[in-house]
């Protein structure tokens, strides 16, 4: 589903985001990718969504090669990736039912079929019953699932997380890593960027650590793994 | 592209001028001052080259024949006259009617001393209107040098001083339009990128869930030329006013000046005005947003 062959970016300054970093990921898994910052965790999401290319190495998301995609054909491919933020990025003077409904309209699915989607997709995240209140009237934990709504709605086969529990308390965090679970669970493969040590360590997923920009393990049922 | 993403578009481009009010009222602004004071400069230069060519239309060149020229050989001076391309209307005047207006103008009843003689009788001329008097010289040098002709009499200042207003116009018109022009830039890349940091997120948002560019910038286009429309109808209505006001007050006022201060109408100037400006207005909203939302497309 997910495949990265020694693949390298380079910024104009400083050394290398990511190193000679080679990755194969199937459809249907669940992945952590662990490292502190700076470690080239956001690079690697941003390469997956052709949001940046490679400065060398092939990545394939999807059947797609990214080296290859035009960039007209970018937006075909990224709806079929889901992703979610740290820092949410709902679009706050729009309520919850909108916010979810924004990534139906932009893909141009009929009014109909929205209006069935998105009350499905906001009690899958539990937020039936608040689909009118504005971001602004959300905790924390309640917005991310709103992003996370956002990102399901069109049914990608990969949901993307980056640092989705990074502004989350404990108790919302994991509640956001069940939801993840539930997801995958349904066959959606799920790819979470994270320092969240005590969650990576509970979940007993796969486990890939990154450290200066290059992958140093990867097990699965793995735990976190210390910088030092 | 589906009918219900375009109304969807059309919805989202009405609605985002309210979302975002403190953008949309400063782009109606800004817009709105550059295209009154365009609005307020037209309308002045325009009655200026108005009233320069009505002066100018009034400047005529009199030509006077050879003493026993015969008639067909005045007609033929008329006719070459005409063919000159700087020429817009040739008047013949013969002696009877040129006698008969000097009586009329400056002897009244004392001419009844003349009986049936015309001291004029070697007056009859042609009275010739130009298009354009800067090339009033060329004519009488051409004139000058046609068989037949005696004299040519013109007003050489009259010419200069009327040409001469005519290029200051332009020139200033032109200073004007720069300086407005230069203004206009300055404030709407402004407004723009004020406007920018709050659309960035939203436009990355779209662009991240897989909308097409079109898609993505619809919405904003629609929003701008909106934007335009409602800041050029404004300065329209108030140089309305202002102009109807101006030219009522001023004809009343300045009655001794009535010959020389004739003003366009409020439906001439404005036949020209409101099509440039709503053009004004749609562009600047229709660039203005296709740019901004243009540069962070590439995410």
């Amino acid at each position: 589903m997910i495949k990265m062959e020694g693949v390298s970016k380079s910024y104009s300054t400083g050394a290398p985001a990511l190193n000679c970093v080679s990755l194969h990921i199937n459809k249907g898994e669940f992945v952590f990718i662990v490292g502190d910052s700076g470690s080239g965790k956001s690079t690697l999401i941003k390469l997956l969504l052709r949001e940046l290319t490679p400065t060398t190495g092939q990545i394939a998301v999807n059947g797609c090669e990214l080296n290859k995609l035009k960039r007209r054909k970018i937006p075909k491919f990224r709806r079929n990736i889901g992703v979610v933020f740290q820092d949410f990025r709902l679009l706050k003077d729009r309520n919850v039912y909108e916010n979810v409904a924004f990534a139906q309209r932009v893909v141009e699915i009929p009014t109909r079929q929205i209006r069935k989607n998105v009350p499905a997709m906001l009690s899958l995240v539990g937020l039936a019953e608040k689909y009118k209140a504005k971001p602004k009237q959300l905790s924390g934990g309640e917005q991310q699932r709103v992003a996370l709504a956002r990102a399901l709605v069109n049914n990608p086969p990969i949901l993307l997380a980056d640092e989705p529990t990074g502004n989350l308390d404990p108790r919302n965090s994991w509640e956001i890593m069940k939801l993840l679970e539930e997801i995958n669970k349904r066959g959606t493969t799920v790819l979470v960027v994270t320092h969240n040590r005590e969650i990576v360590n509970a979940m007993r997923k796969r486990v890939i650590t990154v450290k200066k920009g290059m992958i140093v393990s990867d097990e699965e049922k793995g735990e976190y793994i210390d910088e030092d | 592209m589906r009918i219900s993403t375009l109304m969807y578009t059309f919805n989202q481009g009405f609605k985002n001028i309210f979302r975002n009010k403190v953008f949309s009222l400063a782009s109606i602004a800004t817009i709105s001052s550059c295209i009154f004071l365009f609005g307020l400069f037209y309308a002045v230069i325009v009655n200026f080259q108005y009233i320069v060519r009505e002066a100018q239309s009034g400047v005529a060149i009199t030509v006077f024949f050879d003493e026993g020229i015969t008639d067909e050989k005045i007609k033929e001076i008329g006719e070459e006259i005409k063919s000159r391309e700087e020429v817009s209307q040739v008047n013949y005047i013969s002696a009877d009617e040129a006698w008969e207006s000097f009586k009329e103008e400056y002897l009244g009843e004392y001419a009844d001393g003349f009986e049936n003689d015309n001291p004029l009788e070697d007056a009859s001329n042609y009275e010739i209107y130009m298009k354009d008097v800067s090339r009033q010289s060329t004519l009488v040098q051409y004139l000058e040098s046609l068989e037949g002709v005696r004299t040519v009499n013109r007003s050489d200042i009259t010419a200069d001083a009327l040409s001469n207003v005519n290029i200051l116009i332009g020139y200033v018109s032109a200073g004007i339009i720069f300086i407005l022009l230069a203004v206009s830039i300055f404030l709407i890349s402004n407004t723009v990128t004020i406007g920018i940091s709050v659309r960035k997120e939203e436009i990355s948002i779209m662009k991240l869930i897989g909308a097409k560019d079109f898609v993505v910038r619809a919405p904003f286009v629609i929003e701008g030329i909106i934007i335009g429309i409602i800041g050029s109808t404004l300065p329209l209505i108030a140089v309305y006013y202002i102009y109807n006001n101006v030219i009522a007050y001023a004809t009343e006022k300045f009655t001794v000046l009535s010959d020389i201060l004739r003003f366009l109408s409020v439906e001439e100037v404005f036949s020209t005005l409101i099509p440039i400006s709503i053009a004004m207005g749609v562009g600047i909203g229709f660039f203005g947003s296709f740019s901004t939302v243009r540069k962070h497309l590439r995410v």
